[in-house]
């Protein structure tokens, strides 16, 4: 295929790699920044295949000796599985990050002052620039945050935006993670990872360092505390040892030097929270919890629940603990809701949205789930309520059965779905067993939001291993790379 | 962070033991086949017995011999008193300790129980036998150097030195009561010259031969043997030195760490202690080697369950 002008050409191990038709993230063509691309270009030509692998499988061996692993729901006999690391790293140049961070921190924002205006006047459902039924009827919707006054006003305090980018080189928010967002852990343990085994490759490219994202989210934490008068007690919730992202609860627990509990440690008594120690009852001020909301409080949510703490939500309630995220922030990630976030951030903030949607078809409007129908085998089309890609088409990709089969259950219950056309996602050069090849990728960079926002200069790069494949979710196979912004 | 979760208290105590524990099957079974080459076999009995597992192993197997024995203790996943389970079980609870462990001791763990699951049946073959309990052995030594050198002292340190020594402590009257349960059917060996030898595979079992052979001077006597492991002073797997171990252990938690209760505990362990320091071989021979060996064992046991009940079951 041909390439089109600038793009540089290799002549070691990049000699055989050709983007195609999609936005490259090294070797595509920019306004600034362009230098840095190159000198890596040189720097990844210039590198030995066979040592390359041979470190690889150095790292892939230190990956499983730490454990590092991801658990896949479908894979039942895997229970222990690592993200698969690809050592040529996706780059970020630094006018790029500036608009990106500007991006983020706008949209993060307006889905704080959109929650805290759900849960008190809402004013954006009477002024009808949502729907009062998508929002306040929506399943992610607690009736019991109404009126509560959360500190700072920050409802998601982590928030991991998804973002991909188009063929021509445009970001766009393909999701946003707004109740407990994973895969923090990767950033730092791929960075970790190229630091010891690849140095020689990050050597003088002034990549901004990750390492500070566990003094990041404890600072925010702290800020979101009680004021007891003394340092805030801050633990982490975790559902315990068998969930998919234990090894990230603990990377986390560790980084920001707190305990790292379960329900069952947790007590309240007086609308207190005490964890049981081996000298008694310890209080308790800030929960980060990666549990689900339904999971949180028997008395309150699933009254089955195992995982959660009794008596939980009304210490919570009285403003005696604070917890992070908050519960019911679900509302505001919801993909159907994704559709009104330019809107939402305009009303607001009264600016554009920075980073712009996907064109966005919602089925549970006539309009939307006709063009969906129509066109079905040119669209993506998700369910609402699903994460990880679960229980999704991608027309171009189905076979008529497929689609037919698809098509029936998109008309059985059309608000559970919405459509977006088919993004060519950009790609980036990937070690594959036939050498280096365009494999497509997407962003998750991190928001921590206390007294303010913060972004870390970095971000989960998730790339489809499989040659074409444009679904990069690792419970689909998919892996990872270190992700460096540059300075 | 001074505190310690309760239930990271208990998985500590309990990483500790399955480790020693491991270590201690190994040790068992290396005798064992030391025995086994001069006694057509019969010994691996031995082996089932002091661990009571007789129902389990019999319903697996219909005799214990080189090949069963071997197996089961080694490499059968679904014996929970096996090496493998051991380990793995090791390997669980420092999952859930992973936020306090150092990552060399995690990555240990994860390398061992990965070798572990990796074996095949052929490893336990007579051949083998020995090799592999010298691994085993030196795995669990190599977890105990880098815990030893990396695991940060605090409560936790302390617990996990608990756990240490009550399994040490059990499975050296276990080691013990080998030689009880392999004679018992052939009285006329005693003091024999095949007698004297399995007495000193016992101490080399439990790494005492060299230290025993200075301190007791030229005669190895089964009273000398037992003497040893129960009562030495310096003996690092002694009953005494692991009691002794713990009754420190549990002072520094109540007051280092102001950790109240545990009063029970250090009364059982006192008279544990008493019973150990006052009485010479001599007398506990004559009442019954065995039983109190038994005695021990069940005294370790309430010892245990103090501790977990006051410091790793609070409400």
């Amino acid at each position: 295929m041909e390439q089109s002008q600038g793009t540089p050409q290799g002549g070691g191990l990049m000699a055989r790699y050709r983007r195609g038709e999609f936005f490259c993230e090294l070797t595509s063509p920019r306004a600034a920044g362009q230098e840095a691309l190159q000198a890596l270009f040189s720097r990844l030509d210039g590198l030995d295949e066979e040592t390359l692998r041979r470190r690889i499988a150095a790292a892939e061996e230190e990956l499983y000796d730490l454990g590092i692993t991801f658990t896949v729901y479908s894979d039942k006999d895997a229970i222990d599985r690592i993200l698969p690391f690809d050592v040529l790293p996706r780059v970020i140049t630094a006018p790029e990050w500036s608009v990106l961070e500007a991006g983020i921190i706008q949209r993060v924002t307006a889905i704080n002052l959109f929650l805290d205006d759900l849960y008190h006047d809402q004013r954006i459902v009477a002024d009808k620039v949502v729907p009062a039924d998508l929002v306040l009827g929506n399943a992610n919707y607690h009736a019991f945050m109404k009126g509560l006054k959360v500190p700072c006003g920050a409802y998601s305090h982590v928030c991991g935006i998804d973002l991909i980018r188009d063929q021509e080189g445009l970001f766009r928010v393909l999701e946003d993670n707004a109740r407990t967002p994973s895969g923090v852990s990767y950033v730092v343990e791929n960075r970790n990872l190229m630091l010891q085994c690849f140095p020689d490759l990050m050597e003088g490219f002034g990549v901004r360092s990750v390492d500070n994202y566990g003094l990041m989210l404890r600072q925010a934490l702290e800020e979101i505390a009680p004021d007891t008068g003394s340092e805030p007690k801050v633990v982490l919730l975790s559902p315990g040892i068998f969930n998919s992202a234990y090894f990230e609860h603990v990377f986390l627990a560790r980084e920001m030097g707190v305990p790292l509990v379960e329900g069952r440690d947790l007590v309240v008594e007086d609308d207190r929270v005490f964890m049981l120690t081996t000298a008694g009852r310890s209080p308790v001020d800030c929960i980060y919890r990666r549990i689900d909301d339904a999971f949180l409080d028997p008395k309150v949510f699933r009254p089955d629940s195992m995982l959660g703490v009794p008596g939980l939500m009304e210490a919570y309630r009285k403003g005696a603990v604070s917890i992070a995220n908050a519960p019911g922030t679900g509302v505001a990630d919801d993909k159907a809701v994704y559709a009104y976030m330019p809107r939402i951030v305009k009303y607001y903030l009264g600016e554009d949205a920075i980073l712009p949607n996907v064109e966005t078809f919602i089925c549970r409007e006539a309009e939307g789930l006709k063009y969906t129908l129509d066109n079905l085998d040119q669209l993506v089309v998700k369910p609402v309520g699903e994460s990880g890609g679960y229980g999704m088409i991608l027309g171009p990709k189905a076979t008529r059965a497929e689609l037919d089969e698809f098509r029936a259950k998109l008309k059985a219950d059309p608000a559970n779905y919405i459509s977006q056309p088919m993004i060519g996602l950009s790609v980036c050069p990937t070690l594959t067993a036939k050498g280096v090849e365009p494999r497509h990728v997407d962003l998750r960079p991190f928001a921590v939001t206390g007294a303010k926002t913060r972004v870390l200069a970095g971000g989960l790069t998730r790339v489809a291993m499989k040659e074409g494949s444009l679904v990069v979710n690792s419970s689909q196979g998919g892996g990872s790379k270190d992700t460096w912004v540059l300075e | 962070m001074s505190e310690l979760l309760s239930r990271n208290a208990d998985c500590i105590i309990w990483l500790a033991r399955y480790m020693e524990r491991a270590e201690n099957l190994a040790r068992i079974l290396g005798v064992a086949e030391t025995f086994s080459r001069d006694q057509a076999g019969r010994n691996w009995l031995a082996v089932v017995q002091i661990n009571a597992d007789e129902e389990r192993f019999f319903a697996r197997h219909r005799v214990a011999d080189a090949h069963t024995v071997p197996h089961f203790y080694i490499l059968d996943a679904d014996n929970p008193n096996s090496v493998i389970s051991s380990v793995r079980a090791a390997r669980e609870n420092a999952r859930s300790l992973r936020p306090l462990l150092s990552t060399e001791m995690w990555r240990q763990l994860n390398r061992m129980s990965r070798w572990m699951g990796g074996l095949s049946a052929n490893a336990v073959s007579q051949a083998n036998l020995s090799a592999l309990c010298t691994e085993i052995k030196e795995a669990c030594q190599l977890h105990l150097g880098i815990t030893e050198g990396t695991f940060y002292r605090d409560q936790a340190h302390y617990f996990y030195w608990l756990g240490k020594n009550i399994e040490r402590a059990d499975q050296t009257t276990r080691l013990l009561d080998i030689k009880y349960h392999t004679l018992l059917p052939r009285v006329e060996d005693v003091g024999s010259p095949l007698d004297t030898s399995h007495w000193g595979a016992l101490l080399r079992a439990a790494a005492g031969y060299q230290a025993a052979r200075r301190v007791l001077g030229g005669t190895i006597t089964p009273k000398s043997v037992a003497a040893f492991l129960l009562f030495s002073d310096s003996f690092p797997r002694s009953v005494i030195l692991c009691v002794r171990q713990m009754d420190w252990l549990l002072a520094q938690l109540r007051s280092r760490y102001h950790l109240r209760g545990g009063s029970r505990a250090m009364e059982l362990l006192d008279e544990l202690r008493a019973a150990l320091s006052d009485q010479t071989i001599d007398h506990v021979v004559d009442h019954g080697l065995h039983e109190f060996i038994d005695w021990v064992q069940s005294q370790l046991i309430l010892i245990f369950s103090e501790i977990r009940e006051t410091f790793c079951q609070s409400r």
